[in-house]
């Protein structure tokens, strides 16, 4: 009996740092009840409301011509900003992250400002250049060039609202890695290119692959800054998000939420892969360790 | 040929034997020129065009007054209901684990992922008096689609990840050992988290709550379908700048974009300035 | 009330996930003395100490402090003073704040006024030798000096007990042998009991008062410096406390041969036939081929502070150290011979 009466009850305490088993519980509810409400539930209505009517009438809202058009509008107008932002964001974390020159503090916070302009004025300068009343817009009439409230105004301002996007998150890791392994490299009689393709990228990858993805979702899903220069012409200058503005203000709730769907689950695709990248390539990804 | 003096001087760049770097830079500075420096130099130039006193007038107008109010106001509620649920959720997602935590903290981002207008149709479906949540909110007698109350739902679905993402790197790095330190010096647990754990957060808090605030304000998409767009009520700066636009006053709007834009800018370096602060203070951010 | 016994643990256990770390272990400690818990890593005596301080909670077992079984006691009412091996101090507080921490987090009613916290974080200044560094942050300061701002802080609180955890494990070299000197010091003055974690043997032979040498989450041998050293229990304690060879000897009758030759170490009674012979690298002296216990061939020679130390291939394969005094330099390849003058046997 004496071993049972030194046996000490189960429920004494994992860790003297953490709160009671209550507090615990009733903060993790209120985090979940919260999330639910505010980020999930608006999500799983764009599902519900898409199929509120059934299979046919959620599938013919692709059906139409203009839904064609805003989907192909939508995957050009990605093709080229991605692409166009990646080469950009690699090419600018090599000159910052490998060298060291004055200036560069600033240079990071010029590439990161599209982030901190509202979306409807990154829209409202490129009509200030562009447009009809714009800086070069009566040069651009006389020569018969349609920027603004065309496709390339829109690919403009996609690229801008996702300049920093591969920069931002190549540029800490790239500084992080150094440039002791590229040194080396060119010790070894490397050119400098063979350096960057056979050490500097393979380092890189999984960063490059998650700012991609992140660049992308956000490349397909804007909104206000496309708004501003597109001018709403169905099937010619209509992006997917677009299309669900005016689909929705034309009380075609089925087709609007069907479209938004597509968005919804790229949005969701975009967030798996994100998670699992996050989950398997951890330090591979962001600079770890704190800023300094 | 007699090597020049050596000399301490600053130069541009330091010595490196890596190659590309006039190449690099001189891409990036050109690309950045174009898309971005160039473009809003137009809006700056636009605007001095103005004059200050031409964007007084325009701030003053009392629609554009109201909607600078709108944005700015609710912003700030929203940011500040963003902070203290982004903190509550940043702590549940490192301090405990539970079943799903992994999902949960997935799911914080889906503000980033979800394109605007996708968030703002499925919030103005489910805030509407006949929608999922607006039904029970009618009930007690809250109007939340298109009233004021609609667009701070939307800035605190916008914002949230803001907040929890600033935090939670922070509330991962702290010390157990401090914790342990304070109950072994005979502090409570609430004593433990008001005196030693939450006061090195609060830079970090107030982050998350500035970048909520420039979020919010300058939001447009998952705003405008729920808000109802009431001028002098429920009409925020962006749609302001849009309809501006619309009406060919290219004026009207450069001056609500430049007043945007500075507010934008005095919250960016307040962050800055919060950060400055923080390394002095506790040698990190 | 120094020398009765101020902490008493009795039958501890505790397993972490599968792997058990302390097996039923038991010790007291007396009042007013330094004692220190020396074992490699892994030997449990870092969660021994966080069991002591009501960090960590016991599978099986108690702690009793004086006469009042602490076991389920919460680490908020243990008054015990604890430094961690990073110092774990308040960085956004002052020196001073840190200090009085655990002053202020007191009930009102127990709360010293203001005057007297600000009286006893001068005093404790003193103590520490940072006086005048009361408005100073954490970040300002040396590690040495941050570890000794952390031992204020335990102190304030006058604790029952103090309880470092490496205290010295994070300093460098010079750093830890001044802080050494100045805990004995501090310790000699204020007559606090005292319990220390540390896998340095030296740390824990110069420092403590009695050492407790821990293995596998057991007590091997608790005991003063001395009686560790000359009479250690077992081949487990000889070898942590310092470098040891290793030969196979015959006990018969409480003596011992090598090789067939006597040794001049005693078998402890009982002990008969093949055990284990252990040495100190100064323990063995170069001998001609007809007295020497064990033959070999030189390997190289050294200095390591201030001695001459001779590496010594044996036949079998093992290489043994031997300190010598007499500094002959030996050339590699050199057949010797080496005779045991004193050592330990223990069962094979």
């Amino acid at each position: 009996m004496s071993e049972i009466a030194t046996d000490l009850p189960r429920q004494q305490p994992a860790s003297v740092v953490t709160e009671g088993g209550l507090v615990r519980g009733l903060l993790i509810a209120v985090a979940i009840v919260f999330l639910a409400l505010f980020l999930v539930l608006p999500l799983a209505t764009v599902f519900v409301q898409a199929f509120a009517k059934g299979w046919d009438a959620y599938l013919a809202a692709f059906h139409e011509a203009d839904a064609h058009a805003a989907i192909r509008l939508t995957l050009i107008t990605a093709a080229i900003a991605v692409p166009f932002n990646l080469v950009f964001g690699v090419v600018a974390s090599w000159a910052i992250a490998k060298f060291e020159f004055r200036g560069k503090n600033l240079l990071i916070t010029l590439i990161d400002l599209p982030f901190s302009v509202s979306p409807v004025v990154s829209g409202l300068i490129y009509v200030l250049v562009f447009g009809s009343q714009g800086l070069i817009g009566p040069w651009l009439i006389e020569h018969d060039i349609q920027i603004i409230f065309a496709v390339p105004g829109i690919v403009l301002a996609t690229i801008f609202v996702t300049f920093p996007f591969v920069a931002r998150q190549l540029i800490p890791l790239m500084q992080e890695q150094g440039t002791a392994e590229e040194e080396a490299a060119l010790t070894l009689g490397a050119s400098g290119w063979h350096a960057f393709r056979t050490v500097t990228l393979p380092n890189i990858r999984w960063g490059l692959l998650y700012s991609v993805l992140l660049c992308n979702a956000r490349a397909m899903g804007e909104f206000g800054a496309v708004s501003v220069v597109s001018g709403h012409i169905r099937g010619l200058t209509n992006t997917l998000p677009l299309h669900v503005e005016i689909l929705y203000n034309e009380y075609n709730f089925v087709a609007s939420f069907a479209v938004a769907s597509l968005l919804a689950g790229l949005a969701l695709v975009t967030l798996g892969l994100k998670s699992l990248l996050e989950w398997r390539y951890a330090g591979d990804i962001a600079a770890s360790g704190r800023r300094h | 040929m007699a090597s020049p003096p050596l000399r301490p001087r600053r130069r541009f760049r330091q010595p490196s034997v890596i190659p590309g770097f006039g190449l690099t830079l001189g891409y990036t500075l050109t690309c950045l020129s174009l898309i971005v420096l160039l473009p809003l130099a137009a809006l700056v130039v636009r605007a001095s065009g103005l004059g200050l006193s031409g964007i007084w007038e325009v701030a003053t107008d009392p629609r554009v007054a109201s909607a600078l109010r709108v944005s700015f106001g609710i912003s700030a509620l929203a940011a500040l209901t963003a902070s203290l649920f982004g903190f509550l959720v940043a702590w549940v997602l490192t301090r405990y684990d539970f079943p799903g935590r992994r999902l949960v903290d997935a799911v914080v981002d889906l503000p980033f992922a979800l394109p605007t207008a996708v968030a703002g149709i499925a919030l103005a479906s489910l805030y509407a008096p006949n929608g999922l949540v607006g039904e029970q909110l009618a009930k007690l007698g809250i109007q939340a689609a298109y009233t004021p109350v609609g667009i701070y739902i939307a800035m605190v679905f916008i914002g949230l990840p803001f907040a929890v993402r600033t935090v939670q790197p922070l509330i991962v790095e702290i010390d157990k050992e401090i914790e342990e330190a304070s109950a072994t010096l005979g502090a409570g647990r609430f004593h433990t988290l008001t005196r030693v754990v939450l006061p090195p957060l609060i830079p970090a808090v107030l982050t998350g709550f500035a970048l909520a605030f420039a979020r919010g304000v300058g939001e447009y998409g998952s705003i405008i379908f729920i808000a109802g767009n009431l001028p002098y009520v429920s009409e925020i700066a962006p749609l302001l700048i849009v309809i501006k636009l619309s009406e060919f006053d290219y004026g009207g709007a450069c001056a609500i974009a430049t007043i945007m834009l500075g507010i934008s800018f005095v919250t960016l370096l307040a962050i800055n300035l919060i950060q400055a602060w923080s390394r002095r203070r506790f040698g990190y951010v | 009330m120094k020398g009765s016994t101020a902490i008493r643990v009795e039958n501890l256990s505790k397993t972490f996930d599968t792997a058990a770390v302390l097996h039923d272990l038991s010790l007291d400690v007396r009042a007013g003395e330094l004692l220190a818990l020396l074992g490699p890593s892994g030997s449990g005596k870092t969660t021994l100490l966080r069991i002591i301080a009501g960090l960590d909670f016991p599978d099986r077992g108690r702690i009793v402090f004086g006469a009042e079984d602490a076991t389920r006691l919460p680490v908020q009412q243990r008054a015990v003073g604890f430094v961690f091996q990073h110092y774990a101090l308040f960085k956004h507080m002052s020196v001073a704040d840190n200090i009085a921490y655990g002053l202020n987090a007191r009930k009102r009613a127990d709360r010293p006024s203001k005057v007297e916290i600000k009286r006893r974080v001068g005093d404790l200044l003193d103590l520490i030798k940072l006086s005048g560094f009361a408005d100073r942050y954490p970040s300002q300061l040396s590690g040495g000096q941050r570890q000794r701002i952390a031992l204020a802080r335990a102190l304030a609180v006058e604790p029952r007990v103090l309880l470092l955890d490496e205290p010295f494990g994070a300093l460098d070299a010079q750093v830890r042998k001044d802080l050494r000197r100045w805990l004995r010091e501090i310790h000699d003055r204020t007559g606090q009991t005292t319990i220390f974690v540390t896998h340095d043997q030296d740390e824990a032979l110069e420092l403590s008062d009695r050492v407790a040498v821990l293995s596998r989450g057991r007590l091997e041998q608790i005991g003063t410096p001395d009686e560790v050293q000359e009479a250690p229990v077992s081949a487990t304690v000889l070898k942590f406390l310092g470098d040891t060879i290793e030969v196979e000897a015959i006990a018969q009758g409480g003596q011992v041969r090598v090789d067939g030759r006597l040794t001049p170490v005693a078998a402890p009674p009982g002990l008969v036939g093949p055990v284990k012979l252990y040495a100190r690298p100064w323990q063995l002296q170069f001998a001609e081929s007809h007295e020497a216990h064990l033959h070999g061939t030189v390997r190289s020679s050294y200095r390591s502070q201030g001695r001459q130390r001779i590496e010594v291939d044996r036949p079998e394969g093992k290489t043994v150290v031997v300190e010598a005094s007499d500094t002959a330099r030996l050339p590699a390849g050199r057949p010797v011979g080496l005779r045991i003058l004193a050592g330990h046997v223990f069962a094979g």
